[in-house]
């Protein structure tokens, strides 16, 4: 063969956090040679993408809006995936955070209490634990793949959703239509800036990103996570437990999915609906590995993604651009995200024509 | 807010170097459509959206339309609203009930917008509703699926049991029975308006299982696809779908926005506007049906123009009894029929429909 792919022997470890950036720029470069084809000034198209949709304070607030399930569902992924728990149904934690955090408001709707939205968000975290629970069960007891089983159990909770707001949770005054009561005053975010959306739930999640990166840096069983990640032999050596690091990552992750998920429904949701997220569990996945699993990264991962979708509809109001480059935006960020990566970890050898390598 | 900053910070590092020039608003008078599937669906937004076209063509180029599609119902779909709001749109069309608690929002911040939302039910000083009585179209095509089935089974795909979706397969079921009491309807609900794998794997199960007509109360031309490539019958959805199964499709229940959209955004200029709810059929031009298919026989052509004419000059009305529940006992007596309130909020099926409706 004439090219050959090898392992380097030691990684750039200054690479590791300059690939991200250059992905992006890869990212920007390609897509305004994208724009020009599609017959858009691709500066202009940039703008419409980047700046517009966040130069007011309105447009500010809403990226903090959109990133902040975004946020708390990858701070609890990135504990998971240092640890090698490969939790892939963070959307379906946040459903179910979302449905027994908000079924506290169903059955306590007429209930006008200081304590509501606490317990609510309380509820949720452990709505989201114990869903996550379950592929941690079946992966401890079973050895069932968690990324099976936590995928399946997306779609589990999200028919379980469905059918409660279709049926037993259905708002008795909305012409039975599939949608819950909406969340009274003292059942909804508080919001933290008059006459926007911003509200509460992006206080969790800056607390859930600072209190991760404390746990990892200073606590015993943040320190577990990565050397089991890094190096299961040597965590087995030390004694620690396997099981209950994969316990920890699923519960943990679970939570804050959870957390995401009351966040959403008694914050810019307002009412549980058949259709609470639009993938914010699974763009998630990309925001961990784009903020390189680590809280710092990960809240300028996620503030990026959102700004994509905003950017997304800003592009389509101004300029007619299709709904399809925001996917083509992200997907373009990974793609080049993992491209680096590769030659980050791997470089390429040319073999003299006709010699036989093994 | 330090993180704001951040953020700004950020959005302005992503364009490395501040290359970008300040760009300027345009001064013209705007018209903004949001959209809850693909323009490309060929189905319920594509109808819109060629009602947007109508509207731009109306007014020779005066007033600039923009849209988002593909907007998630829910908390993305406030933003989109409320940035066309603040934007400079004058009139907002909102093209899906999910929107509606969303664009009633926005619409107190914005009074000075005018909101056009469909198939909703709140309404405020700024805020129309409109929708269209479907099930019109649904029972002249129930009558001509009854004539034209061989098993005496039509296979529904429907979207969510909501009241808009169950009165129209109820409506399909009357008028099928009207014809032919035997016939029986089946339905597969795939919980999406837009999906097309889904809605084809439905259409597939709904023929092993005996359909030999399939309906549909999704947006995607699949089911109908599956309809063709299986060599039975269906019914086209939103638009005419004839170019997707040329030998399949019977007809198709058309959405025609076009005069709605340009009679009210005309009044939004002039200053007429001003909030109401339209809920109109055939007799209003919302509803039509493609040209039928040329397998039927003439008399059940006949019948059916005889059918739709009956029911815009209100002499047949789709839900006057009698007629029973599914459970056989009585919905409405003879002489008596369902007035609007009951169709709004509809969730019960009537007689000849197999299966539980998910509750």
């Amino acid at each position: 063969m004439l090219l050959k792919i090898e392992k380097r022997p030691e990684p750039s470890r200054k690479m590791v956090y300059v690939t991200p950036v250059l992905a992006l720029l890869l990212t920007v470069v390609t897509s305004m040679a994208l724009f020009e084809f599609l017959g858009v000034n691709p500066v202009e198209a940039l703008r419409n993408f980047f700046i517009v949709p966040i130069n007011n304070k309105y447009g500010a607030t809403e990226l903090l809006v959109k990133a902040t399930p975004l946020i708390l569902c990858a701070i609890g992924l990135s504990v998971g995936f240092r640890a090698n728990v490969w939790n892939i149904g963070a959307e379906g934690q946040l459903t179910f955070g979302a449905i027994v955090g908000g079924g506290v408001f169903v059955y306590f709707h007429d209930v006008d209490s200081v304590f509501l939205l606490p317990i609510m968000i309380a509820m949720g975290a452990l709505g989201g634990a114990i869903w996550g629970g379950i592929p941690a069960f079946l992966k401890t007891r079973f050895n069932a793949n968690e990324i099976l089983t936590s995928l399946m159990l997306v779609y589990v909770a999200l028919l379980l959703l469905s059918f409660l707001v279709h049926g037993p949770w259905r708002d008795p005054d909305g012409f039975n239509f599939p949608e819950s009561r909406v969340f009274s005053d003292s059942a909804t975010m508080p919001v933290l800036l008059e006459g926007t959306r911003l509200h509460f739930g992006t206080i969790l999640a800056l607390l859930a990103v600072f209190g991760t990166w404390i746990m990892l840096a200073k606590t015993l069983v943040g320190f577990q996570v990565k050397v089991i990640g890094a190096a299961p032999k040597a965590g087995a050596y030390a004694g620690f437990s396997q099981k209950k690091i994969i316990w920890f990552s699923l519960l943990f992750g679970g939570a804050l999915a959870g957390i995401a998920g009351v966040s959403e429904v008694a914050g810019p949701v307002g009412q549980l609906l058949p259709s609470i997220s639009p993938g914010y569990g699974f763009t998630a996945i990309i925001v961990a590995f784009l903020g390189r699993l680590h809280p710092a990264g990960i809240i300028f991962a996620g503030l990026l993604m959102a700004l994509t979708y905003l950017g997304g509809e800003t592009a389509q109001i101004n300029l007619g651009l299709p709904v399809a480059v925001t996917g083509v935006f992200q997907g373009m960020v990974l793609f080049y995200l993992l491209a680096c990566d590769v030659l980050v970890n791997y470089r390429f050898r040319f073999n003299k024509i006709g010699k036989v390598t093994s | 807010m330090k993180l704001k900053n951040i953020a700004s910070l950020m959005g302005a590092a992503v364009v490395a170097g501040g290359m970008l020039a300040a760009g300027s608003a345009s001064a013209q008078d705007k018209i903004g459509f949001v959209y809850v599937g693909p323009i490309g669906d060929h189905g319920w937004t594509y109808r819109h959206d060629v009602a947007r076209q109508a509207v731009e063509k109306a007014f020779d180029g005066k007033v600039k339309t923009t849209f988002v599609e593909s907007v998630k119902e829910g908390p993305d779909s406030e933003r989109v609203i409320r940035q066309m709001a603040a934007d400079g749109h004058k009139l907002i069309f909102t093209t899906s009930f999910g929107f509606m608690n969303p664009t009633i929002k926005v619409a107190k911040q914005f009074p000075d917008v005018k909101f056009e939302h469909a198939t909703g039910y709140k309404r405020a000083d700024n805020v129309s509703t409109y929708s269209a009585r479907f099930y019109e179209g649904r029972y002249v095509v129930g009558k001509v699926a009854a004539k034209m089935t061989k098993s005496n089974i039509i296979g529904y795909v429907g979207s969510f049991p909501i009241p808009e979706v169950v009165r129209g397969i109820n409506a399909t079921a009357l008028g099928a029975r009207s014809v032919n009491p035997n016939v029986e309807i089946k339905v597969a609900w795939v919980n999406t308006w837009y999906d097309p794998g889904k809605e084809g794997d439905a259409a597939k199960a709904l023929i092993d299982q005996g359909a030999d007509i399939i309906m549909q109360h999704t947006d995607s031309p699949a089911p109908l696809q599956v309809a063709e490539s299986r060599g039975v019958y269906g019914v086209g959805q939103a638009s005419d779908m004839q170019h997707f199964a040329p030998k399949a499709q019977l007809t198709a229940i058309i959405d025609d926005w076009n005069d709605y959209y340009v009679t009210r955004a005309k009044a939004a200029f002039d200053g007429s506007w001003k909030s109401q709810d339209l809920w109109g059929g055939f007799k209003d031009g919302l509803v039509a049906l493609a040209p039928y298919n040329e397998a039927i026989p003439a008399d059940v052509v006949a019948m059916a123009e005889e059918t739709r004419k009956a029911i815009m000059d209100g002499s047949v009305k789709p839900f006057a009894g009698p007629f029973n529940k599914q459970d056989g006992t009585e919905a409405v007596a003879a002489g008596a029929e369902l007035d609007d309130a009951a169709l709004l909020g509809m969730d019960w099926y009537v007689e000849g429909i197999q299966g539980k409706l998910p509750k």
